[in-house]
Order: structure tokens, then C-alpha cells, then sequence
């Protein structure tokens, strides 16, 4: 809308008549932008980041549930707290959850928040598509997790192998939850995708080549890359597991011929690359936050976007090292043990370049900084472990042990979500406008540190001895008993550490209340454009789009070489920064209908495993919701100008109060087009 | 919609902040609608979009190429195949991606009138091919070939169902652009609006030739 900087009526016609426009004659058109509802309809890629990154949160703490409730039953050997059927719903729902309501929103959190921002846009290519991916996600994150309320959980493992996952198998309506969820959190993930591909390469600001781009952005977009590739061979596995289920089709029947490796081939062409997915955004997070806290620019940095892009590459490449164990012939086996070593190097290539960063630089060890080498470190342990899986033969033994558990919870949670922790401290100033509590961050980030290792650290001896994964209990007797009380009281450790993290939350929340000190547009001297914005950011992003000449734009406003060719100080951050006061900025209104077309997709997924006549109904609602997306102006009422007339602002740009339906078909931007919601190429 | 966001970095010269006018607004008028790669955010979308698309239909054909020998039992490929029937109904298929182009370069001079003709036309090709799918799989099914019959069935009916639907999805899109140019929506400033959905309908058909030439002529 036009005017944004005036909070309280942002859509009030300069009459000051409210704005009613009602597309289909169904609803008014949103206006607040304060209040919860506000939240509803947003359309503001920022808002968006925190409510991915909020719902990601909530997601983590049921998932760490699971896993204490896991680590109690294996706390001594035979007990029988729960079935061997509730722990395979445990451990199931523990993996689906971490992986694809955790550590994947989170990531797009901060891609949704920073990526835009780093390349000096105002929001994202399609704003309204971007609502879209949100309230999709949340929609298959929940519709998941209501199946312990409706039949219990799913039971295959994340990786759901059929025929294991047919209903021979899991009678239960588990897997159908399962299959359905991931679908919606895929199409999310998609048209998320889509949105950030097209912002980075067509919504830089001028200046902003694609390597002057942080390395952040880089890697965010090699994320989506692999997002949009990966997405659509998972879609077809789930679209083939579902129709085996409900329909009794025959795609994983083996006894009408049907081949189980097949299965196996289509998850992990998607599952190695999601691999990849998980670790390269917080990759581009520690890349950030390790050259401000060493007050050196990144080192090799087309070093750093290469390797990014040939681990993109890559990780096509190497997805039956997750399948040694299947039989599928030594020449495969051979080409994928020699294929996987090879992606250790460019993975190795950055570890190197962090280290580099770090050498000779000035240290803070700030909580961030601390995260961010917690990462380097944890991955890098992670990572060569990793690198024993491409023995073949030694992975044959390792197959099915924790072992492999010890490993990804290494990458994922050593690596992923230490970097995304890290980033959560960096750039929680930036985006809530105080900063968090330093000595609580170091109790959390040491507690965590010491938790996970005595969790996951013992699981590589337990693997090594032959513990199975997905067993729910063991003897007494075979060695296994130690280790796994020192793994169940390391998995509380880290539950009393994340406590810590809400503590510090809460209480720098509240002492942000008691005494506001804003935190500055640039409390950690930073380099990128982000910071060159006050906290919290302004909705509109810039008052003016920075032409950039350099990487690390925004460090290079604030030093330069004096006449001895030394760097000095020529300016601090917030003189640099811009002043968050610019009026008449045009942004796209928010919208209702991301949220109706989002609501309409899990209704057609129940309706398929419960009652057809429901899913037509959601059909219906989502047929009608695309419909009248289509046809609402994403930027109403400036639209009449449409092309070319960025003349708004001046109060002759808020004269489309015909609000009759008519109107405003003529200022639909690219029409019917986009209006499956999956189809973007209208918002 | 996007362009409103997307260019307002186009004349940005300075770094300082204006005193309180953003120079972008009311600058020069008519801003130009560049991107930094210059090509439109729609039509950028819809190219990632249809890339994705390919790995959809990729992994669907695989799957079927693995499956469709594997039946033990019930009809096979060549049991129900009517080549000279699919020929032709994919020839109509072809020939709408003719009425398609026509179409947008009938909105590129500006001529509604034929464009409308030609999405019609365009329409009503895909209806019939899509009427043709619906009488050849009602056909299978009545010589014994349901989607759970066996194997072969459940992997054809799939991955030909999968682009029956693209093509349903294109001729609600292609009725929606016939409504908007009705009602004087779709004139030559939106033309570009009638060319990204003919990429999807021109990928819809090259599917096809691939699903054509695999599923039934290879056999």
C-alpha cells in the first residue's frame, strides 16, 4: 500500500474513508496491520520469517518431546514404558518431525527474513504466494501431528520405506498422515522456492552482481535450487504411496510384481540433495557470523560460492550411499562410494575457509560466535563420519546401527541447528530490536554443547558394538547399558539447555520492557545490507534501495583506507544506516486468500483418508479461494496505474474507490494465471 | 502486483536518504518495469516452475518404465494399446500448441478479437484431447484393465492421469483468459500474460511426445 509509515490506518483513503474491497463480492479487503489478524493476512516477508520461525520453534519442542520420551524407554536395558508399536510411532515421528517442521523452517525463517533484505529488495518476487507457503506448511506441520489425536502416529521411519509403509504393514492411518503432510509441507516448500529463486536473481538492487551477493544469500539460494529439483521426485514417491494406500494401487505390491527398490531410489533422490537442504543455510548463517566476529572479510569467498554450488551439484549424485545394504550390485555401490568421497571436498573446502577467516582475526566470543564454531567443530566430527559411510564395505556393518544415528544428529543437530541457534542470536536484534541476554546465551550454548555430545557422542560406540536403530528396547548384558543411561541423561541436558533458551528469551523480552534501549540499527558491527536498516526493520525494508559497489557493502561505508593504506573508521553503523522514516513507499497489501487456499488443502487431506464428499469440499475451497486470488489486485488501490505509474502516494493514487468488483478485474496484474496456487506465476 | 515491488530500485542513484520524498515515487513518472536479469518475475517463475515439473514427470516416467513388464498377470501394454486412436488424439494435442502460438502472437499485435479466436480454438483441441484420454480409459477398463488390476495398470493410468490434469489445469486457465479478454481485461499491455501460459501449454505437449513415444509407440 502507499502509505505504511502511517501505522494506524496504512489503507485509509485520503478522504479517510476506509478502503472496501470486496473481490468476488466474499470478503473486505484486510487493512490492519497491527493486531493478530494483521498476522493472518500478512503479506510482508518479514513477518512471514518470524511466524516460520515461531511455528518452527513449537514444532521443535513436541519433536524434543519425542525424543526424551525415546531416550527414557533406552534409558536401561528392558523396560517397557511404551509398545514396541507406540516407540515406532515415537521414533518415526520424532525424525519426520525434526527434519521437515524444524530444521527446514527454520532455515526458510531466515531465508524469508534475510534474503530479501541482503539483496536490497523490498519483499519478495510474490508476496502472496510467500503467505501461501506459510499457512501450507503450518497446515501439513499440524495435519501431521493431529494423527496421534485420530489413529496414532506414523510408524515407517522418516524414510518410510514401502512395502513396509503398505497397509499389509501399518494398518494404521499413520502413514496416510504422513504421506498427506508431507505433500502440503512440499508444496509449500515449492512455491517457497520458486518465490526465492526469482527474488535473488531479479530483485537485486542495483550494483548487487551475483557475486557481490553474502554468502548467506548464496547458499539460501542454492537451497532453493536443490528445493525446487528435489521437491517434485519426493511428491511422486508420496503421490504413489498414497494411491498404493487408499486406492489399492499396485506400485509397491510385490506379490503383483512390484519392485521394493524402488521406493528406495525416489526418496533418496530427494533425500540426499534434502540432506544438503537442511545444512547449507546455516552453512551461509556461520558465514556471516563468523567474519563479523573476526573482523575479517570472508576468506576466498568465490571459494565459499563454488563449493555451495558444487556440493548443489554434488549432492545429485550420491544417493544410493544410503542404499549399500539393498543389493543393488557392486558397480553401483562402487560409483556411489567414490562419488560421495568426492563431495567431502568441497565441504572440506569450507571448514577450510572458516578457519581461514578466523586466523589472525580479532576474536569476540560472543554467543553467536561461539554458536557458529560450535558448528564448525560438531559438523566437521559429523562429517567425517560421514565420510567412513562411503566405505562401502564398513557401511555395510554401520547400516542400521546408531552409528547412523550418531552421524546425522551430528550434521543435523550439531550442524543445522547450531548455525540456525547462532543466527537466532545474531540476528534476533535486527529482527525484534533488543538483543539477548549474553551470559544466559553462553550457559545456553555450553550446556547444549556438553548435552549433545554425551547424547550423540556415545552412539557411535553403541553402533560400532551393533545396537540397532528402531528397536525399542535391548538386553541386558551386550554393553549397551552405560552408554545409553550417559545418551538419556546428555538428551535431558540438552532439554535444560533449550529451557535456558526460553529463559533468556522471556527475560530479555522483559527487561527490553521495563527499559527500552533499542538495540541499533548495527549492534554487532556487522558488514551486509541488512544491517544498514534500523531494528526492527521497517516494513517497507529501505527508505531508498542502496546502489551497491561492493561485497560487504555496508562494512565498506563504515571503513576505509586512510592516507597510509591502513583501514579506519570512517563512519559508524548507525550514521551509515538509513533512518526507517520514508513515507509513501508502495507495498503489497496484505491478502486473505494465501490463508482460505491453505485452510481448503488439508480438508481434501483428510477427506481422502477419512470421507471423499470432505475432500470435494476442500477442493471446493480451494478452487474458489485460487479463484479469488486471481482476480484481487495484489497491490489494490494503486493498481489502476498500473504499469509504469508508480504515481502514488500523492493522493490522486488512492482514487480506486469503485470497489465493485468490476474495478478492480481491470487492474488484475497477470489474471487467472497462478490461480491453482501451485502455478506461480501470478501474485 | 510484482513489478510494483520489484523495480522501484530501477532510478535509485544516491545512498543518502531523501529528506522526506522517496525520488523512486515521484521521480521521472513512468519508471521502467527492468528487472536485474531483465526478464519478467512471472515468466521467470513459471520457467523455475516448469523445471520442477520435468523432475515431476521424470520421476513418473521412470517409474513407469520400471513397472509397466512387471505385471503378473491381467492385460499388458499391447493388449490395449489403440495406436491409431492415441495418434490422432495427440495430433490434436500437437495442433493446439499452433492455436496456442497463434494466440500469442494475435495479443502481441494487439488483435483480441483472433486472440480470443485462437484460445478458444486452443480450448477446445485440449478439451478433445482430454475427451479422447477419458473414452480410451473407459475403454481399457471395460477389456479388463481397472487401476488396480495390476501393476501395468495402476503405473499408466498414474503417469497419464498426472498429465491429463495439466492439461485439464491449462484449459481452466485458457476459459479464465477467454473470460478476462470477454470483459476488455486482456489487451497488448498484457500480453505476457498469454505468452508464460503458453510456455506451460507448449511443456504440456512436449510431455506428451515424450509420454506419446515412450508409453506407447517404443513398445
Amino acid at each position: 500500500m502507499a502509505i505504511v509509515e502511517r501505522p494506524t490506518a496504512p489503507l485509509e483513503l485520503t478522504t479517510g474513508e476506509p478502503e472496501t474491497i470486496r473481490p468476488l463480492g466474499v470478503m473486505t479487503r484486510p487493512q490492519g496491520t497491527t493486531g493478530w489478524k494483521s498476522w493472518l493476512t500478512t503479506v510482508d516477508h518479514k513477518r512471514i520469517g518470524i511466524m516460520y520461525g515461531a511455528a518452527a520453534l513449537f514444532f521443535f519442542v513436541l519433536g524434543g518431546f519425542e525424543a526424551l520420551l525415546i531416550r527414557l524407554q533406552l534409558a536401561a536395558p528392558g523396560q517397557k514404558l511404551y509398545s514396541a508399536d507406540l516407540y515406532n510411532q515415537l521414533f518415526t515421528m520424532h525424525g519426520v518431525t525434526m527434519i521437515f517442521l524444524v530444521v527446514i523452517p527454520l532455515g526458510a525463517a531466515f531465508m524469508n527474513y534475510l534474503m530479501p533484505l541482503q539483496v536490497g529488495a523490498r519483499d519478495v518476487a510474490f508476496p502472496r504466494l510467500n503467505a501461501f507457503s506459510y499457512w501450507c506448511f503450518l497446515a501439513g506441520g499440524l495435519l501431521l501431528n493431529t494423527s496421534w489425536f485420530l489413529g496414532g502416529g506414523a510408524d515407517g521411519g522418516w524414510f518410510a520405506y514401502a512395502p513396509n509403509t503398505g497397509v499389509t504393514f501399518s494398518p494404521s492411518h499413520g502413514m496416510d498422515f504422513y504421506a498427506i503432510g508431507l505433500q502440503l509441507t512440499g508444496i509449500a516448500s515449492l512455491v517457497g522456492a520458486i518465490n526465492l529463486v526469482v527474488t535473488v536473481l531479479n530483485m537485486r538492487a542495483p550494483g548487487m552482481t551475483l557475486m557481490k551477493m553474502p554468502v548467506f544469500t548464496w547458499m539460501g539460494f542454492v537451497t532453493q535450487l536443490l528445493l525446487v529439483f528435489a521437491l517434485p521426485v519426493i511428491s511422486v514417491a508420496l503421490f504413489l504411496l498414497t494411491f498404493d494406500r487408499l486406492f489399492n494401487a499396485n506400485f509397491f505390491n510385490v506379490s503383483e510384481g512390484a519392485d521394493p527398490l524402488l521406493w528406495e531410489h525416489l526418496f533418496w533422490i530427494f533425500g540426499h540433495p534434502e540432506v544438503y537442504i537442511l545444512i547449507l543455510p546455516a552453512f551461509g548463517v556461520v558465514s556471516e557470523i563468523i567474519p563479523v566476529f573476526s573482523r575479517k572479510p570472508i576468506f576466498g569467498y568465490p571459494f565459499m560460492i563454488f563449493s555451495g554450488i558444487a556440493i548443489g551439484f554434488m549432492g545429485w549424485g550420491v544417493w544410493a550411499h544410503h542404499m549399500f545394504a539393498s543389493g543393488m550390485g557392486p558397480l553401483s555401490v562402487a560409483a556411489f562410494a567414490v562419488s560421495t568421497m568426492f563431495i567431502a571436498v568441497p565441504t572440506g573446502v569450507k571448514i577450510l575457509n572458516w578457519l581461514a577467516t578466523m586466523w589472525g582475526g580479532k576474536l569476540r566470543f560472543t554467543t553467536p560466535m561461539l554458536f557458529a564454531i560450535g558448528l564448525v567443530t560438531m559438523f566437521t566430527i559429523g562429517g567425517l563420519s560421514g565420510v567412513t559411510h562411503a566405505v562401502a564395505p564398513s557401511d555395510t556393518q554401520q547400516t542400521d546401527t546408531y552409528y547412523i544415528v550418531a552421524h546425522f544428529h551430528y550434521v543435523i543437530f550439531g550442524g543445522a541447528l547450531m548455525g540456525f541457534l547462532g543466527g537466532l542470536y545474531f540476528w534476533w536484534p535486527k529482527v525484534f530490536g533488543f538483543l539477548l541476554n549474553e551470559k544466559l546465551g553462553k550457559w545456553h550454548f555450553w550446556t547444549i554443547l556438553i548435552g549433545f555430545n554425551l547424547t550423540f557422542g556415545p552412539m557411535h560406540i553403541l553402533g560400532l558394538q551393533g545396537m540397532p536403530r528402531r528397536m525399542h528396547t535391548y538386553v541386558e548384558g551386550y554393553g549397551f547399558d552405560f552408554w545409553n543411561m550417559v545418551s538419556t541423561i546428555g538428551a535431558f541436558i540438552i532439554a535444560v539447555s533449550m529451557t535456558i533458551f526460553a529463559a533468556n528469551v522471556l527475560l530479555s523480552w522483559r527487561a527490553h520492557r521495563r527499559n527500552p534501549v533499542n538495540a541499533g540499527p548495527d549492534p554487532w558491527d556487522a558488514r551486509s545490507l541488512e544491517w544498514m536498516v534500523p531494528s526492527p526493520v521497517p516494513s517497507h525494508n529501505f527508505d531508498e534501495v542502496p546502489t551497491v559497489s561492493h561485497l560487504d557493502e555496508f562494512w565498506h561505508r563504515k571503513y576505509a583506507e586512510n592516507a597510509e593504506g591502513k583501514v579506519v573508521r570512517v563512519a559508524t553503523g548507525a550514521e551509515v544506516a538509513q533512518k526507517g522514516d520514508a513515507e509513501n513507499v508502495h507495498l503489497p497489501s496484505p491478502s486473505y486468500w494465501p490463508l482460505v487456499v491453505a485452510a481448503g488443502l488439508p480438508i481434501i487431506g483428510y477427506g481422502l483418508i477419512f470421507n471423499l464428499a470432505l475432500a470435494a469440499v476442500g477442493g471446493v475451497i480451494v478452487v474458489l479461494g485460487a479463484f479469488a486470488w486471481g482476480y484481487e489486485p495484489a497491490d489494490d488501490p494503486e493498481a489502476h496505474h498500473g504499469h509504469g505509474g508508480h504515481d502514488d502516494g500523492h493522493g490522486d493514487g488512492h482514487g480506486d474507490d469503485d470497489g465493485d468488483g468490476e474495478g478492480e478485474l481491470a487492474t488484475v496484474g497477470s489474471g487467472p494465471a497462478g490461480t491453482t496456487g501451485e502455478e506461480a506465476s501470478d501474485d | 502486483m510484482t513489478e510494483t515491488v520489484a523495480t522501484e530500485h530501477e532510478t535509485t542513484e544516491s545512498d543518502q536518504p531523501g529528506p522526506d520524498v522517496d525520488p523512486v515515487m515521484h521521480g521521472k513518472g513512468v519508471v521502467s518495469h527492468a528487472t536485474s536479469t531483465g526478464v519478467s518475475n512471472e515468466k521467470l517463475a513459471m520457467w523455475v516452475f516448469l523445471g520442477s515439473d520435468c523432475l515431476l514427470f521424470g520421476a513418473l516416467i521412470s517409474t513407469y518404465l520400471l513397472l509397466r513388464h512387471r505385471s503378473t498377470h491381467g492385460p499388458g501394454p499391447a493388449d490395449v494399446f489403440d495406436i491409431p486412436f492415441t495418434s490422432v488424439s495427440s495430433f490434436v494435442l500437437l495442433f493446439s500448441s499452433l492455436t496456442m502460438a497463434l494466440a500469442v502472437g494475435a495479443i502481441h499485435r494487439g488483435d483480441e478479437r483472433r486472440c480470443r479466436i485462437f484460445l478458444t480454438t486452443t480450448a477446445m483441441l485440449g478439451a478433445t484431447f482430454i475427451g479422447g484420454q477419458v473414452y480410451e480409459f473407459t475403454t481399457f477398463v471395460k477389456e479388463g484393465l481397472g487401476y488396480t488390476t495390476n501393476i501395468f495398470g495402476s503405473a499408466f493410468y498414474t503417469l497419464t492421469g498426472f498429465h491429463g490434469a495439466h492439461v485439464s489445469i491449462g484449459i481452466i486457465f485458457l476459459l479464465s483468459l477467454l473470460v478476462m479478454s470477454l470483459r476488455g481485461k486482456l489487451g497488448v499491455d498484457r500480453a505476457e500474460t498469454v505468452e508464460i501460459f503458453g510456455l506451460y501449454w507448449h511443456f504440456v505437449d512436449i510431455v506428451w511426445i515424450l509420454i506419446f513415444t515412450i508409453v506407447y509407440l517404443i513398445p
